[in-house]
């Protein structure tokens, strides 16, 4: 039974937000599943350190859980391969700890075709290192005035629909598209955001953005899309999740949805979580982001929304830019950051100053997004696919965007002094990042 | 020389000025502001004598590089580039003609390979010019970005103050028009406030910036109630094209309630005077009567001063460029 298949992970904290587990322990996979997971695998207590019939690796106390799910990650494959392509995307990812990337159809063209669909799913086989799932357009072109052939869409390997950074302005057509969704039990997942409201905005709306100079994104042009969104899915019973949340008043929207019983998701990024719109400081375009960094209020808001569970997921929100992009007049330049690298250490954040159970923040990195996609990974139960994530928690370092895996290096976290890094990344059984020993890395805590 | 008379000057502290750039109002002290207004003043009277020319910046470069297209401050600046005895030339970027951005800072490196000292710019984008003072070695002076600043804007206004009321800490003074737009109007809040103003701001709330009244100004919507009791009464600039996006609904109706007529003035303090940046909207955000009087409007004295000011921000730049000393010891 047993073969070189076998790889046994040993002397592990096992965390498994899914169950709540948090033991040490040991993990066994096979193949590209788990095969074995609990305290005492090894009943003597002293596993193996080698092994002709496992090949046993050392967790040396380290925290070993399922890999991370990322729900929001833009990538330039097709159109815009100078910023990123699946390929370093997914190194990205592996870097990060992060095992399954769901792209956004914001290509060029864009992913409302299901050959398209099938182009991602045969390019990120071919040249990716971690899982990818596409979504597909809720609308075609993202224009916002057709829908897109989703039962085709899905039957092709879309695992659901979003107009990426678009949102859908017609409130007729987004009730055909929960209605419509639901034939298929599709997720719709929506950027909320009234363009007539965000206009031509820089930055958010408030006395510091008056003090710059700078148009504001007033909260209210993401809080009244939410708003119009439940009541639409109040309306048509779909299967809803917002793609971003920013502010403190979409947070209460949200939380009355559910309260009501819809079935309703959201995700707020890494960045929502730790930054505030001060740090655009004096001008710097890196912490130009869609939607914006908001108050402090808001910041601390999306935190406890985290902890009181009306936030669900984590995500990096990864958009690469490219210097010619971002190395512009703040009001010119464009908005996003890449974050796969750091999604983990900045979310980690949080549980370090106490606010949050370790347990809570990768529950919303992992199980929960799982849940929401309906993917088979996200837990650690044998049979499970074996994407895990070995996680040195509490080594402090201070990030460098230099060490960026990523194409572009549009980082707003460069020279952070962060806390916990992935050091082992396995995807389907087979380790696709390992960190270099601490000593040889340059962005090691000075 | 006619240099000589400024190291003469007593009020002129030359110690503290040391700031590479002039790129806004933000970032100097009081002892800066003292020093650059007490400088424009021997400025002042300079440009009143025959012969106006000085060799103070004999050698120097200044570009003045405007991606924003400006008669007056443009002139203004080569007038006081000139009158330094700088090599002054102009160049006009048209921003629409242009693709945004990658020009700036192409262009930036472009000029600074011909190792300009001075660099006046102005652009549409708030931030543009600090983006700018990134990439060169040469002094920038910043002629307006966007809706952010307008330092010698602001230093001329209060120039123009000081001379015709004295101190200016104490004075009552209202900023009227169209202030969310205005880098005027930012420049001003942040140094008449450091000179000790009493500011208001007068303008409906779809022309004010969200929050303005945490800038340190009482904020008015009605003229008449603004305007109690003010010494001085700086108009702003209501561009038509705002109009067409619903901030005002007409420029009849922005007239009848926030134009600047004797009947509106007679709220302020007798004696008030009144100022504006140019270029005026006649009928629009002032009324001709006003702006021609003379014992009333201070309009073309801000032009006089606006000479000065810039003069003396140029020489005060000057004595800090890098090379400032090398060519002392030449001399």
């Amino acid at each position: 039974m047993i073969t070189p298949d076998q790889i046994a992970y040993i002397n592990a904290r096992l965390v498994d937000p899914a169950t709540g587990l948090d033991t040490p322990g040991a993990l066994i996979t096979f193949g590209n599943e788990i095969q074995a997971v609990g305290p005492d695998l090894f009943p003597s207590g002293d596993a193996p350190l080698s092994s002709d019939q496992f090949q046993v690796i050392d967790c040396r106390g380290h925290v070993l859980c399922p890999g991370l799910i990322d729900m929001r990650v833009f990538v330039g494959e097709h159109g815009a391969e100078h910023k990123e392509t699946l390929a370093t995307a997914s190194q990205a990812a592996a870097a990060g700890g992060v095992t399954s990337i769901i792209v956004m159809p914001n290509t060029d063209p864009v992913i409302d075709d299901a050959s398209l669909v099938d182009f991602i799913k045969r390019r990120s086989r071919d040249t990716a290192i971690v899982n990818v799932y596409p979504m597909a357009a809720l609308t075609k072109g993202l224009e916002g005035t057709r829908l897109t052939e989703m039962g085709l869409l899905k039957e092709a390997g879309a695992i659901a629909f979003t107009d990426g950074l678009c949102s859908v302005t017609n409130s007729w057509l987004m009730r055909q598209a929960l209605s419509y969704a639901g034939t298929f039990g599709a997720l719709v997942v929506h950027h909320a955001e009234d363009p007539s409201l965000s206009l031509d905005g820089a930055m958010n709306e408030g006395e510091f953005a008056s003090r710059l100079g700078l148009a504001g994104i007033p909260t209210a042009a993401e809080t009244i899309m939410v708003e119009r969104d439940m009541a639409l899915v109040e309306l048509t019973k779909g299967r809803y999740h917002l793609s971003q949340i920013s502010c403190a008043a979409s947070l209460r929207v949200i939380e009355q949805a559910k309260e009501r019983g819809l079935d309703v998701t959201c995700a707020v990024s890494a960045h929502h979580l730790a930054l505030n719109e001060l740090d655009v400081g004096d001008y710097r375009t890196f912490f130009k982001t869609n939607p914006p960094l908001r108050a402090e209020e808001d910041r601390r808001a999306m935190v406890e929304g985290l902890k009181n569970g009306v936030i669900d997921i984590i995500v990096s929100g990864h958009d690469p830019q490219a210097p010619e992009n971002k190395r512009l007049p703040f009001a010119n330049a464009s908005s996003g950051c890449v974050g796969l690298e750091t999604l983990l250490p900045v979310s980690l954040e949080h549980y370090h100053n106490g606010h949050v159970d370790l347990s809570q923040v990768l529950h919303a990195l992992t199980c929960a997004p799982a849940e929401r996609l309906g993917l088979p990974s996200g837990h650690l139960a044998p049979g499970a696919p074996a994407d895990l994530a070995l996680i040195d928690l509490d080594t402090p370092y201070v990030f460098n965007a230099a060490s960026l895996k990523s194409r572009s290096k549009n980082t707003p976290f460069d020279e952070r002094r962060l806390q916990g890094r992935v050091v082992r990344t396995i995807v389907g059984g087979k380790t696709v990042f390992e960190r270099a020993a601490v000593s040889a890395d340059s962005s090691e805590a000075r | 020389m006619s240099a000589t008379h400024i190291t003469s000057s007593p009020t002129v502290n030359t110690a503290s000025f040391s700031a590479r750039h002039l790129l806004g109002i933000e970032g100097l002290c009081l002892e800066d502001i003292q020093f650059l207004l007490a400088l424009a003043d021997t400025y002042v009277e300079l440009n009143r004598q025959v012969d106006k020319k000085s060799a103070l910046l004999r050698g120097r470069t200044q570009i003045n590089l405007f991606f924003e297209s400006s008669t007056r401050t443009q002139s203004s600046f080569e007038l006081a580039g000139k009158r330094l005895g700088a090599d002054v030339l102009n160049m006009s970027v048209g921003t629409s003609s242009v693709k945004k951005g990658e020009t700036l800072i192409d262009t930036a490196m472009t000029l600074n390979a011909m190792r300009p000292d001075m660099l006046v710019v102005r652009h549409d984008a708030s931030g543009a010019v600090e983006l700018l003072s990134q990439k060169v070695d040469c002094a920038v002076i910043n002629a307006g970005d966007g809706a952010h600043e307008h330092p010698t804007q602001a230093l001329l206004d209060a120039l123009t103050i000081r001379r015709h009321l004295g101190d200016i800490a104490g004075l009552r003074i209202a900023i009227c028009g169209d202030i969310l737009h205005s880098r005027v109007a930012r420049s001003n809040i942040l140094l008449l406030n450091m000179l000790g103003a009493e500011l208001r701001i007068i303008a409906p709330p779809t022309l004010l910036p969200p929050h303005a009244a945490n800038m340190g100004v009482d904020v008015f919507h009605n003229m008449a109630e603004g305007l109690h009791n003010c010494d001085v009464v700086m108009m702003l600039r209501l561009q038509v094209e705002r109009m067409s996006v619903s901030l005002v609904p007409s420029t009849r109706e922005y007239f009848h309630h926030y134009g600047l007529d004797r009947i509106k003035l007679r709220n302020a303090n007798a004696g008030a005077k009144v100022m504006h940046p140019g270029p005026m909207n006649r009928g629009v955000e002032i009324d001709s009567a006003i702006a021609d009087d003379p014992s009333i409007s201070l309009i073309q004295d801000q032009v006089e001063m606006g000479v000065a000011v810039r003069m003396a921000v140029l020489d005060a730049l000057s004595r800090n460029l890098s090379n400032a000393r090398e060519r002392k010891v030449k001399e």
